[in-house]
């Protein structure tokens, strides 16, 4: 492919050095803000392949929205206590995981390497990017045309994602709550009918 | 080397994937937990953007826009799953959180 690479390395050595502090760290907010850096790295993994629109993207919602997300819960419930407990699990459990990981993680690199072009390719080369007006024009007249029904979709998903994080976050009445808010309610009218029999 | 194959990237996608599923099995805090979700999402999107890449063909990076959104709507409404979890148990430890078991 033709992509740099000295930037493919230079930000790819910094992603996966950083996402083995997301998961090592002890402190949340210290994996919070490694994971902020793993997400910039990314973001010009995908300037250097090409998808401008993605890493803008990523950089705004990843970067911006999500972990802002993240870092407001971690302060909102104040629990940065370290919790890096790999001693609860059982050796052997331990050791299972760690060849099954190492397997499996072979088996991916094996298979990328030894397949061949998966599908025929498209009409998209990067020359025909270049002369359709860059890559976020593409991937925008993409959307718009034959993406237009998921891309409309994906509105009502981020409505009831919306209307659903309120709704659970937001702190329900107990029942001891609400039996004194109806009997309060009660004494209210009771008051009412009792001055409206004194006029 | 002055020519990045696709299989190094795709491998590199799939080495941040198991990083990210090893902290996901390993982790105890919920809140790191998700992060790991993150992080496996991120290395889905990339493999994405590299076949893209690779075939011509836009149909990847489409697809990582939404899986973004989706991302996202998952951050939302799991952030706010956690604090009600937060509110009830006082804790954010996933070996703490057996109502059902008990």
């Amino acid at each position: 492919m033709d992509i740099s690479p000295f930037f493919f390395y230079l930000f790819g050595g910094l992603a996966i050095l950083f996402s083995l502090f997301v998961v090592l760290k002890k402190s949340p907010v210290a994996s919070a803000f490694s994971l902020v850096l793993v997400f910039f790295s990314f973001a010009a993994i995908y300037a250097v392949l090409g998808a401008h629109l993605i890493a803008a993207l990523q950089v705004l919602v990843y970067a911006g929205a999500i972990m802002v997300l993240f870092i407001f819960v971690i302060m909102l419930l104040n629990q940065d206590v370290p919790s890096f407990d790999i001693a609860r699990t059982h050796v052997v459990i331990r050791a299972v995981a760690v060849v099954a990981t190492v397997a499996l993680f072979g088996a991916f690199v094996w298979v990328f390497k030894n397949s061949a072009l998966p599908a025929a390719r498209g009409g998209f080369s990067a020359s025909a990017i270049e002369m359709a007006g860059g890559n976020t024009v593409v991937v925008s007249e993409l959307m718009f045309n034959q993406y237009i029904l998921p891309f409309e979709v994906t509105s009502i998903l981020l409505l009831a994602a919306m209307v659903g994080a309120v709704a659970i976050a937001k702190r329900q009445k107990s029942s001891a709550e609400v039996l004194r808010e109806a009997a309060a309610n009660q004494r209210k009218q009771a008051g009412r009918a009792a001055v409206g029999g004194a006029k | 080397m002055n020519q990045v194959e696709p299989w190094v990237v795709l491998s590199f996608c799939a080495a941040i994937f198991f990083i990210g599923l090893t902290g996901l099995l390993v982790r105890r805090n919920i809140l790191v937990v998700m992060m790991c979700i993150e992080l496996m999402l991120n290395a889905v999107n990339l493999t994405f953007v590299t076949f893209s890449k690779q075939l011509e063909h836009m149909g990847g990076q489409m697809a990582v826009f939404f899986v973004i959104t989706v991302a996202a709507a998952e951050g939302a409404v799991g952030l706010g799953l956690v604090i009600a979890l937060y509110r009830t148990l006082r804790t954010v430890d996933t070996d703490d959180i057996r109502l059902l078991r008990d």
